[in-house]
């Protein structure tokens, strides 16, 4: 008989649960179900499990707390956007144009990565957090002062408007602190729903594997890990790359979802939010990610439409605070463990009830097979 | 698994750094050799002049009172800390300058006197992620999925399993491995321990908390691995019944210092030692 | 002379992050988290500050007095309410709440004050003319910078003498070495963490009315970019410890300054965090914290 490993079976599980959220969405698109302000939510949110599942290796795999994710989705938004623009005419197909400007984001998230990686080494805890948060300050106020642009000599980069020297016809692709403007949208749906099967087998597949292994004895124990001849740098430098590679993924598919993209959008509060989604979701837990992203982001900008839309932020802070303390209380993760006992005691009685009736089903089969 | 071959607790034999390593051993080079080995903390020395000869096959102990520097001295073998002085020889190579994960993979593995597990894991989990270095796959494989990923996980897989049965925990294998009992940690430990494929294994207090049967069992399978794995094994344990019934040559530590080195019988009746444990008679 | 300005200023703006710092670094030291509503607490001081010398016409030395009332009590009912339930829970957990209660502070603030923002009226002359001058026409110094260095020496000295020689601040030191032994020798732990708390945010309340003093633009979000800022001034000091918030505090605010002076405004910011990755890279604990190994 062969035993299921109880992690694939898991991993399986998420894929069926992105899968028919897609075929609903679209099926509800399909039937004009979905208003135009709800399906303007869906690239983004997209982009935000992305950015969940990702921080989850680096806080809930690896186990180091970041605070700067949002600094590698800027990095891949902004190179992303600029590889969209200069592949314009050599990549005159829209979704290759976008896979590829995704791998350019990716790669430049990576990069990002092993540059905040090679500190994080060395640092542990509290002070790794603050390095991963100047990192993040530190893409934000870079490319708030950048300047990027290609014409007929070429492609164009400086540091302030003084030293751009565009010609007059030549596009101008990030202005300082505009950001970035005249973007071609290309982001779709589909796309974003393969950019999170694509983190899923990524970030499933590794965890499973010799090196996931190795990534979570670190978080575990590292003094342990190093004993049994794990190589602590190796290892957490690929955890961090790994991340954010597809944070950067992420990053461009949400450049490519809006026509002008600032860089304050991917500030620290962007990085709390997707820390807030990982937390709620539950460390290390993918399925989490998921479902906290999805509903965490899509929950606030639905509270837009009511009367209380000026309250939603501070009903989002107090039932932050409140899931908090209920989720750290022991009388109310008790009380959830014997809600959820009950339920996983009705599910075996259901489970044995429809066994024995299988089974005498099967034997009145066999009985008359018999006779 | 290689053939199986029993050592007998034979004769052992001086050799020129004023140590002692079984008869049988003689023909072999030694796994281990310290020397003029030392570190200080500070302004303290924590340890001092430590010079070992280990043979390859033989089990050895190192005693000493509380305090005395003994888990200073596994630290200092796999590179926790970096020695203030001397040399350590791992089957006649130098250590120095070498990271513990580079020592692992030189041949030493070692348990902890607070056991460090992967709490969070599977008992297999924690016994394949000792297998990490005889796995070969890369991170690419691993996440496309390859055939070399399928064939060495199943591989890592019965490995584990087989290395779980010397202690009979093949049935534990998908239990978190913070959840066991402490008995059963600490034997955990040494299989993944083993499960890295040393030459020469620490043991930091394996009988500790352990009750007199437990410890007996624990004896026959300490033997057990060296003999299966014909691997040189040294611990540090307090429970003498233990360190008398099956080490050979045993090295006492006091104040950082060795102050004697013999078979069981020469330990018990060396007065130095007496008095480190006893105090001075009056 | 400009090099001597810069200095000035740099070290009266890095006063101001030295004492929102010393905040950080007690609560760190004693609770071991990162209170990220600490700045939201400045930002509160300054509100109330503002209302009671514009809407209620209070002298500035009431309005500060009724911030400082009004922020400590705010502190230890953050604590007691949000933090205290959590003593036991991962650090994760409490951080996360922390950025709760930084977001109910700055939507609450939004919704009672609105969200435009408001000219804050300097608690002391900032006219371009009322300025002690130490060379005529070449060095000067503006009322606020002195007052906001004065403001440090004395915070500084007080906490000083307060940890050092006070059974509470005896108390406070112990619960930050081992809450578990510090209780054992009959130390009230939730109180000494309340009084650290209180402590922090009446030391936020002061820096609240000091910057917008000295920059008099009030907002709901006034206080974040400030608290991020004197966070990182309180790693680069050395979490934990009070001397290392002044220190901290006060480079920051230098290599701020200059880096605006010489470099340029707009990368600031990047120089700012650039050096304390540095710095971190050269001493992972800050310049005066301790490094301590893990025990194996």
């Amino acid at each position: 008989m062969k035993k299921i490993n109880k992690n694939s079976l898991n991993g399986f599980i998420n894929y069926g649960i992105v899968i028919a959220a897609f075929v609903i969405l679209q099926a509800a698109i399909g039937m004009g179900r979905l208003s135009n302000s709800l399906q303007s939510l869906l690239v983004p949110a997209c982009c935000y499990i992305v950015m969940a599942v990702s921080l989850n290796l680096t806080v809930g795999i690896l186990g180091e707390l970041s605070l700067g994710h949002a600094g590698f989705m800027s990095l891949g938004a902004f190179s992303g956007i600029v590889a969209s623009i200069l592949l314009q005419d050599l990549v005159p197909m829209a979704p290759l144009r976008l896979a590829l400007s995704m791998v350019v984001g990716a790669a430049a998230g990576a990069l990002g990565g092993v540059i905040v990686g090679v500190p994080v080494l060395r640092l542990q805890g509290d002070y790794l957090a603050i390095v991963t948060l100047a990192f993040g300050q530190i893409i934000k106020n870079i490319i708030m002062v950048l300047y990027v642009g290609v014409d007929e000599n070429g492609f164009h980069m400086a540091a302030s408007s003084d030293h751009f020297n565009l010609s007059a016809d030549g596009t101008a692709i990030i202005k300082g602190p505009m950001g970035a403007v005249g973007v071609t949208k290309l982001a779709s749906f589909t796309a974003g729903f393969i950019l999170i099967l694509i983190t899923l087998v990524v970030v499933q597949n590794l965890v499973n594997s010799r090196s996931g292994r190795a990534i979570m004895a670190l978080r575990d124990n590292r003094i342990a890990a190093e004993s049994v001849g794990i190589n602590v740098t190796k290892y957490k430098l690929m955890a961090f790359v790994t991340s954010a590679a597809l944070a950067g993924a992420a990053g461009t598919l949400f450049g490519l979802n809006y026509s002008s993209t600032v860089a304050s959008k991917f500030d620290f509060n962007t990085s709390i939010l997707v820390l807030v989604f990982v937390v709620l979701g539950g460390l290390g837990s993918i399925r989490g990610s998921i479902i906290a992203a999805a509903l965490l982001y899509v929950l606030p900008e639905l509270l837009r439409s009511f009367d209380i839309a000026e309250y939603r932020m501070l009903i989002y802070a107090i039932v932050l605070i409140l899931v908090m303390l209920a989720t750290n209380n022991e009388q109310f993760t008790a009380l959830m463990g014997r809600v959820g006992g009950w339920f996983k005691a009705a599910g075996k009685r259901i489970a044995g009830w429809l066994k024995s009736l299988g089974r005498t089903e099967s034997k009145g089969k066999g009985g008359t097979t018999n006779g | 698994m290689a053939e199986k071959k029993q050592f007998e607790k034979g004769k052992m034999v001086p050799v020129p750094s004023h140590s002692i390593i079984p008869e049988r051993d003689l023909g072999t080079s030694p796994i281990l050799e310290c020397s003029h080995l030392g570190i200080d903390f500070g302004g303290l020395t924590a340890v001092n002049e430590f010079n070992i000869t280990v043979g390859r096959t033989e089990i050895a102990g190192l005693i000493g009172p509380n305090g005395a520097g003994k888990t200073t001295v596994f630290n200092l073998l796999t590179k926790v800390y970096q020695p203030t002085r001397g040399t350590i020889l791992l089957d006649g190579l130098d250590t120095h300058g070498k990271t513990p994960s580079q020592i692992n993979r030189m041949g030493i593995a070692r348990t902890f006197q607070n056991i460090r597990l992967f709490n969070n894991l599977s008992v297999e989990e924690n016994v394949k992620i000792g297998l990490h270095n005889q796995e070969k796959y890369s991170m690419f494989s691993g996440i496309l999925r390859l055939p070399k990923y399928w064939r060495q996980e199943k591989a890592a897989h019965e490995r584990a399993l087989e290395l779980l049965s010397i202690f009979d925990m093949q049935d534990l294998a998908d239990h978190q491995a913070g959840s066991l009992p402490y008995g059963a940690q600490r034997r955990l430990e040494i299989v993944r321990a083993l499960a890295t494929n040393p030459a020469l294994l620490l043991l930091d207090e394996p009988a500790a908390g352990m009750n007199p049967s437990e410890t007996a069992e624990l004896m026959e399978n300490i033997v057990k691995i060296r003999d299966t794995f014909q691997i040189a094994i040294m611990l540090i344990e307090h429970d003498m019944s233990l360190v008398m019934g099956i080490c050979e040559g045993i090295c006492v530590l006091n104040f950082g210092q060795i102050i004697a080195k013999g078979t069981a019988e020469e330990i018990q009746s060396n007065p130095t030692v007496i008095e480190a444990y006893l105090g001075k008679q009056q | 002379m400009s090099f001597l300005n810069n200095v000035i200023t740099g070290v009266s703006l890095g006063s101001i992050y030295a004492i929102i710092a010393l905040g950080y670094t007690m609560v760190y030291g004693i609770a071991k988290m990162l209170n990220f509503a600490h700045g939201d607490v400045i930002m509160v001081g300054a509100y109330v500050c503002f209302f009671a010398m514009n809407s209620a016409g209070l002298p500035p030395v009431v309005g500060v007095l009724l911030a400082i009332v009004v922020c400590t009590a705010l502190g230890v009912v953050i604590e007691r309410l949000a933090y205290k339930p959590l003593r036991a829970a991962p650090s994760l957990a409490v951080l996360i709440t922390a950025i709760g209660v930084s977001y109910l502070l700055q939507n609450g603030a939004q919704i009672l004050w609105g969200a435009a923002t408001k000219t804050f009226t300097p608690i002391v002359s900032t006219d371009p003319d009322a300025r002690l001058v130490l060379i005529p026409g070449q060095l000067s110094i503006s009322y606020v910078a002195i007052l906001s260095i004065v403001c440090c020496v004395v915070v500084m000295a007080a906490l000083t003498l307060f940890t050092g020689q006070t059974k509470m601040g005896k108390a406070m030191r112990a619960c930050s070495e081992d809450k578990g032994a510090a209780q054992l020798m009959g130390i009230n732990v939730n109180s000494t963490i309340s009084m650290t708390f209180a402590i922090g945010s009446a030391l936020a309340a002061v820096a609240g009315v000091l910057m917008c003093s000295a920059y008099p633009i009030l907002s709901p979000t006034t206080g974040s970019l400030p608290g991020i800022r004197a966070f990182t001034a309180a790693v680069f000091g050395g979490i934990g410890s009070i001397p290392g918030a002044l220190l901290g505090g006060v480079l920051l605010g230098v290599i701020e300054t200059f880096a605006k002076a010489y470099i340029s405004t707009d990368l600031s910011d990047a120089v700012v965090f650039a050096v304390l990755i540095i710095v971190l890279l050269v001493r992972p604990a800050g310049l005066m914290g301790k490094y301590v190994p893990e025990k194996v």
